[in-house]
């Protein structure tokens, strides 16, 4: 469904993404890993067609993102870093927005927008204006945008960021459900979450993938199982002076 | 067709943005406010004896050169701010509906506040028996020049997520835009360069332009000189919002 090809973003001299490949099929959920800084969202952007790569090719559902970016953005739901929305907006007009910018009209609209509403708990806030939302649940109304047309790509950048422990569960438990019959990219910084959601690993440092596998081969790695372990070893801490061509290997 | 629903769902949002917020009436207000105050106190509108218009266009660059760019300023450096432009431009759209969208509804809110100033219209119509295809002329002319500055204010708004910067720069370049044929400087310029120069210099100006317009001449050169220059801030502005994306 999804097919990334050495894909690699240059910000000036500093590389971003450096090399990176990887595929996903429908029923995967792939938890992007990694400190902050290591090219989560970059990656993400260009998968999701806001950054054009430097090099490396994107394919979406067989559509060339570079080539043919407006059938490969209708088949993606995107959740962007920190959730933004319109402040102005009331979460319902800014979901009817959503969904009418998806080429959705009429019925078809009202229904995914109550469909949206009901699959991320907004029926509380519908005519209150975003900003003056909590951050729960402005980032559960970034959420429904994203869910609107109902995508077969589901790409969330850190969506339980900045969640209560409750909402964090639900969101993790929409994941694995959507899942299912999607095809769901998320990234994260919390260990556990990963666990709890991802069927796939790639853990990213500093714009490489540095490893990839199911989360019990991955835990394997350590002695004492420990999934937090193997992160340490691989990725390297921000404090370490590095060289731009240092490269790590698990 | 696609391309057109989806300039008219940013269109639609947009417009609403501006009636949600306070920004729609202070701006209304004001603009009227001022447009009387030229009008009838610094124009003499009364005291000139005549049925024409001319004391209410007169001042329009000028008004426009501060309110213009206080509705353009927030067009892409408010998305950029709120980060909603990474959602817009990964939603399945070009780049040029949203630009096109965005342009068109505060052009129309623009219009709408210019529509507002139908009690001048009234005005004239009742004193006296002025040439009211001067007047049309001349709101056409409004119309274009307010286009213009407008697409210049989009252009700066997508420089920067500063809205305050933004509107600084689209004052300025409108500014030039004025003063290249303003008759004080142009007359300046006579003195160090040939006629020609001061010419082409002028020909650039919208005040060249839009003084067509309010002697009642539809000139087309003078529609195509103010159609170029929202089509090339526009352009630019797409190319703008290209690059920073690409790094």
């Amino acid at each position: 469904m999804i097919n990334v090809e050495h894909l690699v973003k240059a910000f000036g001299p500093k590389l971003a993404v450096n090399d990176v490949s990887f595929s996903v099929e429908r029923g995967e959920v792939l938890g992007f890993l990694g400190p902050n800084g290591a090219g989560k969202s970059t990656t993400m952007r260009m998968i999701t067609g806001y950054y054009p790569p430097t090099s490396g090719r994107i394919l979406v559902g067989g559509h060339d993102m570079v080539e043919n970016p407006i059938a490969a953005k209708r088949l993606i739901g995107y959740l962007p870093e920190n959730a933004p929305g319109y402040a102005d907006m009331t979460v319902n007009g800014f979901l009817n927005f959503c969904a009418e910018l998806r080429g959705l009209q009429g019925d078809a609209r009202k229904r995914a927008v109550y469909r949206a509403v009901e699959l991320c708990f907004l029926e509380g806030v519908l005519y209150q204006s975003i900003d003056t939302l909590s951050k729960g649940y402005k980032h559960r109304t970034c959420l429904a945008q994203s869910l609107i047309h109902d995508p077969e790509v589901l790409i969330l950048d850190e969506p339980t960021d900045g969640l209560d422990p409750n909402q964090k569960h639900e969101v993790r438990g929409l994941i694995k459900r959507l899942g299912e019959n999607k095809v769901v990219i998320f990234s994260t910084h919390i260990l556990e979450e990963v666990e709890a959601a991802c069927s796939r690993v790639i853990i990213i440092d500093r714009g490489r993938i540095v490893a990839s596998g199911t989360p019990a081969e991955l835990k394997a790695r350590s002695p004492e199982g420990k999934l937090d372990e193997v992160f340490r070893a691989i990725t390297l801490p921000d404090t370490v002076k590095h060289d731009a061509n240092h490269e790590v290997r698990a | 067709m696609n391309a057109w629903a989806n300039i008219r769902t940013i269109m639609k949002r947009e417009l609403s943005g501006y009636f949600t917020s306070p920004i729609a009436y202070v701006f209304l207000v004001i603009f009227l406010l001022l447009t009387g105050f030229f009008t009838f106190t610094i124009g003499n509108f009364f005291e000139r004896g005549e049925a024409s218009l001319v004391s209410f266009f007169t001042w329009h660059p000028w008004l426009y050169l501060f309110l213009v760019p206080a509705v353009g300023m927030r067009l892409w450096s408010e998305e950029r701010r709120l980060g909603t432009m990474e959602l817009l431009l990964t939603m399945p759209i070009t780049s040029w509906q949203a630009i096109v969208g965005k342009f068109l509804a505060s052009w129309l809110f623009l219009a709408l506040a210019l529509g507002l100033t139908f009690p001048v219209v009234i005005t004239v119509n009742y004193f006296g028996d002025p040439d009211n295809g001067v007047i049309f002329s001349g709101y056409v002319g409004s119309l274009m020049l307010a286009g213009s500055y407008l697409a210049v204010s989009c252009m700066t708004s997508a420089l920067t997520r500063n809205q305050v910067i933004s509107f600084i720069l689209s004052v300025m370049i409108c500014l030039f835009l004025i003063l290249a044929g303003y008759t004080p400087v142009t007359d300046l310029l006579t003195r160090f360069a040939s006629p020609v120069v001061v010419d082409v210099i002028a020909a650039f100006s919208v005040m060249t332009h839009f003084e067509g317009f309010q002697r009642g001449v539809l000139d087309t050169r003078d529609v195509v000189f103010f159609a170029s220059v929202i089509g090339f801030m526009l352009f630019t502005t797409g190319v703008i919002i290209r690059n920073q994306r690409a790094g």
